[in-house]
């Protein structure tokens, strides 16, 4: 099944996919264009944990100059930095180097602490895509990525679908994609990844308590290249989704 | 025992190197690899939603002998919010009122700060949180905040906020440029460290201790290390 957070007429809806529609809760139906897509996620009693990994691909890792790391390189994201799908990015005035990154988000299904790998997919609650935007101008080498990179508003693209674990029986055999105004720059394999699902869960649960609703971004393959304003961008994960966004322009910090 | 934490809490969101002493410290590192130039923009961290300890208690994993204290400050975002790409002027940003709260973020020593600290911050209950709500207070008045650090009843550290590099007003100015902040949101002001740096060390069964002696409206704030299960 496919989850979906939308607004419509002025009110947010969970809706699931139905034949190429959306049935709202209220058994409503409404197109894909008639709707503002919102983050596929339920609001959370407390602050949402946002873990993404750096360099977990390793051909992403030698086009940045990188050997692959021996343990996860991860970051975390704030809330504010997520948006919907087919929604706008902001790319500053003045930034050389600004690019998309197409990644599988775990999202944590039941709490989770001391989870044995073997074990790790029961706590999965399901699947989206994210678009986790850089600008590498920003790049700083305290902290690194640091949060002027990553932590941006409307720099992190996420849906438009949950797709539950169960839809789901290999996620490490699913294609990546991502094209910008239509052609292809990016492709990829889920099979890639460096530190796969049941190894992060049990690396990050060993120190820390995972709830319900936290996501995992599982990192970026070789292909990313810079995007200008105006430009559509599409993520996409075989089986998952497809996620759109605008690159708009703002000023310059 | 402190009284209960008022929840919801946002996002918790911590600087780095914004003591004069600490930048000083690492000053002769700045040009070196792997940093190759001094941070320009604020260095943030997030101490994600598990690291709040709403007992008091600060679980130390078994192949950690010790663990850093933080006091520190936390500005707390209420009834307004900033957009992140907008950088206000100086003057708009003074004439919002935060919360302020005590907070003690404990963490693992390291000593390198070249990649996101998860490992050594993100541990459960390594973030105490002073319960008091104080009423929002003109942001230029913290620069007059002093806390001290007691362990076992033992004094360790004065932290004096006349000291930061960027004070409130200029961090909240800094970091809104690039990030939302959002209703709730904490921005934690900075860890000083001792002279000649590293922090305060505690271990297990150490009973650490935060009060303002110019801000007693904070109220304390208590934290006990106790062995992670």
């Amino acid at each position: 099944m496919k989850h979906a957070r939308i607004s419509i007429q002025g009110q947010i809806h969970n809706a699931v996919e139905q034949d190429g529609q959306l049935l709202l809760g209220d058994g409503r139906l409404a197109g894909f264009a008639d709707v503002a897509w919102l983050p596929p996620l339920q609001p959370l009693p407390q602050a949402r944990t946002i873990l993404a990994l750096g360099l977990n691909y390793a051909d992403h890792a030698r086009e940045l100059e990188f050997k692959a790391p021996e343990e996860p390189l991860v970051f975390v994201k704030g809330e504010s930095a997520l948006i919907g799908h087919r929604a706008h990015t902001i790319r500053p005035a003045g930034v050389l180097f600004m690019h998309y990154e197409c990644e599988l988000a775990v999202v944590i299904g039941r709490a989770a602490k001391h989870v044995k790998r073997d074990d790790a997919y029961d706590f999965v609650g399901g699947y989206t895509v994210a678009n986790d935007f850089a600008i590498r101008d920003y790049l700083e080498n305290w902290y690194r990525p640091n949060l002027r990179v990553k932590n941006r508003p409307t720099c992190t693209p996420m849906g438009p679908w949950l797709v539950d674990a169960a839809s789901v029986p290999n996620p490490h055999a699913l294609a990546l994609q991502t094209t910008v105004n239509g052609q292809v720059t990016q492709r990829g394999s889920t099979r890639d990844m460096i530190f796969d699902i049941p190894f992060l869960i049990e690396y990050f649960s060993a120190f820390m308590t995972l709830q319900p609703g936290d996501i995992i971004l599982t990192g970026t393959p070789d292909g990313v290249v810079d995007c200008q304003v105006g430009d559509v961008v599409v993520t996409s994960i075989e089986g998952i989704g497809e996620l759109q966004t605008t690159m708009v322009a703002a000023q310059s910090d | 025992m402190n009284p209960p934490i008022i929840a919801p809490l946002g996002t918790i969101y911590g600087t780095l190197l914004n003591f004069r002493r600490e930048w000083d410290v690492y000053a002769p590192q700045m040009d070196k690899p792997p940093y190759k130039a001094p941070p320009q923009a604020p260095v943030l961290y997030v101490k994600t939603a598990n690291t709040v300890s709403h007992n008091g208690q600060v679980p130390l994993p078994a192949h950690v002998p010790q663990i850093e204290v933080g006091a520190s400050i936390a500005l707390e975002i209420r009834g307004f919010s900033l957009v992140g790409h907008e950088k206000l002027d100086i003057k708009t940003i003074a004439t919002k009122m935060a919360g302020w709260r005590l907070v003690n973020d404990f963490s693992i020593p390291h000593a390198s700060y070249f990649r996101p600290p998860v490992k050594y911050k993100c541990l459960d209950g390594s973030l105490g949180v002073g319960a008091q709500r104080v009423a929002p207070v003109p942001m230029g008045e913290v620069a007059t905040a002093v806390l001290q650090v007691h362990i076992n009843g033992q004094w360790v550290q004065t932290v004096d906020f006349s000291q930061l590099i960027r004070d409130a007003v200029t961090l909240l100015r800094d970091v809104s440029g690039f990030m939302a902040l959002q209703d709730g949101d904490l921005l934690m002001l900075g860890l000083d460290c001792l002279p000649g740096g590293g922090r305060p060390l505690a271990r297990v069964g150490d009973e650490v201790q935060i009060t303002s002696p110019t801000h007693p409206q904070l109220g304390g704030l208590t934290n006990t290390v106790v062995a992670a299960i």
